[in-house]
């Protein structure tokens, strides 16, 4: 026997979020006006620094059928790559923009949207800088554990090749299911599979 | 000199600990499960930072679902309890200014949500959602009814076991985290799939809240304790190197 590291704890253990998440977590969507504007459903507070864009997509599951109950979350930095964040120890990020959204996605078709902009670059721990990169973070019904993923954006094809993650992935295959694909001027649509052809990389972060 | 700093990445999931993605038992989990593994890497500031939720953005009633959705002087109906406990970090430190959004059915197992189809009734004084934010010790607390028990499709009969759900922000989006919360001495916990999806029987029992007699207000309320824990934090030890050396 050896002495125990009795002092640690393990993290609770995750379970789904459930068909009726959006009663917790965007209680305005689901018709209960407690809160007033639901969590996460703005990121701009008022004039922001940056290009503005929109990130619109769908989550999709093994059969190819849109989930129109999950919820999707996004965090990352401002334009000039600062997190809205206690945690933030290189400078003050833009007051403007919290960098954070939640959206329940369209009612009808399970689409989410996000007004955002376009994030700045953030450094890996190494000190190399990272591509431009939003954090997702999907629920719903039917997960067991919430799904981390990223999303790049397919324009910054430079610094998607030198981007330590991106590289670091076996199957380079695979590295265009975290592309988002710009349909627009400002717009980029990232769709998320959850299973079967094309499934996205998800990231045990 | 060496310093020491609680900046280091956060700690790696036990997976065996939490439940796998594909768990055939819960049946929607078959085709929204991914199949390839996860890609594993240290975490960096995109997920060792976090939005920041103040204090002055809960209303007064977020945290007491009796009354948060009741028409003026009614409450909900149901047996009236206080959930309360502590939201600590697996080094055991506590994590304060975390928040905390928690959703149920109602005392008949009934949710406020067009796509619910049990006959029990709505109650027309209960939302079913609250909030709070921890205090410096982590500590939090809300008032609420015991919700029902309610069937669910997915087996010919099967039932989920009164609960209430959490969705918790820490310190870093690494934490995200959501899981459900159920009641000391409930017999459908040890019947229901989704309980199921977690194979160690210690992780289940460590999302099973016990009645605490300490914190029921006499005549008024039970209590029920129910803690949470979030991933931890590394410390780091930064050593000074002569630059060149
Ligand atoms: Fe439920």
């Amino acid at each position: 026997m050896v002495q125990k590291l009795d002092e640690y704890l393990k993290e609770s253990p995750s379970q789904t979020a459930g068909p009726y998440v959006h009663i917790g977590c965007t209680p305005k969507f689901t018709g209960i006006d407690i809160y007033g504007e639901d969590l996460g459903a703005s990121m701009k507070t008022g004039p922001v620094k940056g290009q503005e864009i929109m990130i619109k997509g769908t989550v999709f599951d093994g059969t190819g059928t849109p989930l129109r109950d999950a919820m999707i979350e996004i965090w990352q930095p401002d334009g000039e790559g600062l997190f809205n964040s206690a945690n933030e120890t290189r400078g003050q990020a833009d007051p403007n923009f919290t960098g954070w959204g939640r959206s329940p996605g369209d009612m009808n078709t399970g689409e989410f949207t996000f007004d955002t902009v376009k994030p700045g670059t953030v450094p890996f721990p190494d000190g190399r800088m990272q591509a431009p990169h939003v954090t997702f973070w999907v629920v719903a019904r039917g997960i067991n554990i919430g799904l981390h993923t990223r999303m790049y954006f397919e324009d910054e094809a430079d610094a998607n090749a030198a981007d330590p993650i991106l590289t670091r992935i076996e199957h380079q295959n695979r590295v265009p299911t975290l592309l988002a694909k710009k349909e627009a001027d400002g717009v980029y649509r990232f769709d998320i599979r959850l299973q079967g052809e094309g499934e996205t990389i998800f990231f045990d972060i | 000199m060496t310093i020491i700093k609680n900046t280091g990445g956060f700690v790696p999931r036990d997976r065996n600990w939490q439940p796998a993605a594909l768990t055939p038992q819960y049946k929607t989990s078959v085709k929204r499960s991914p199949q390839a593994a996860l890609l594993s890497f240290p975490t960096t500031l995109s997920e060792e930072t976090n939005p920041v939720f103040g204090h002055n953005m809960l209303g007064d009633l977020d945290n007491d679902l009796i009354h948060n959705y009741a028409a003026s002087g009614e409450s909900a109906i149901g047996p009236r309890i206080i959930v309360h406990g502590r939201v600590l970090d697996e080094m055991g430190r506590p994590v304060p200014g975390a928040l905390l959004e928690f959703w149920q059915a109602n005392a008949g197992g009934r949710y406020r949500h067009k796509k619910e189809s049990y006959l029990a009734p709505l109650d027309p004084n209960f939302g079913g959602c609250g909030r709070t934010i921890t205090g410096e010790d982590g500590s939090y607390e809300f008032r609420t009814i015991q919700p029902g028990p309610y069937p669910w499709p997915n087996g010919m009969n099967d039932w989920r076991p009164a609960h209430i759900h959490f969705s918790v922000f820490g310190h870093g989006f690494a934490q995200r985290l959501i899981t459900q919360m159920y009641f000391e001495g409930d017999p459908h916990i040890w019947l229901c799939p989704i309980v199921d999806t977690i194979d160690d029987k210690a992780a289940v029992e460590s999302l099973i809240a016990p009645l605490d007699m300490h914190r029921t207000v006499p005549m008024d309320s039970r209590a029920y304790k129910f803690d949470i824990v979030l991933r931890g934090r590394r410390q780091t030890f930064f050593e000074n190197r002569v630059e060149g050396m």
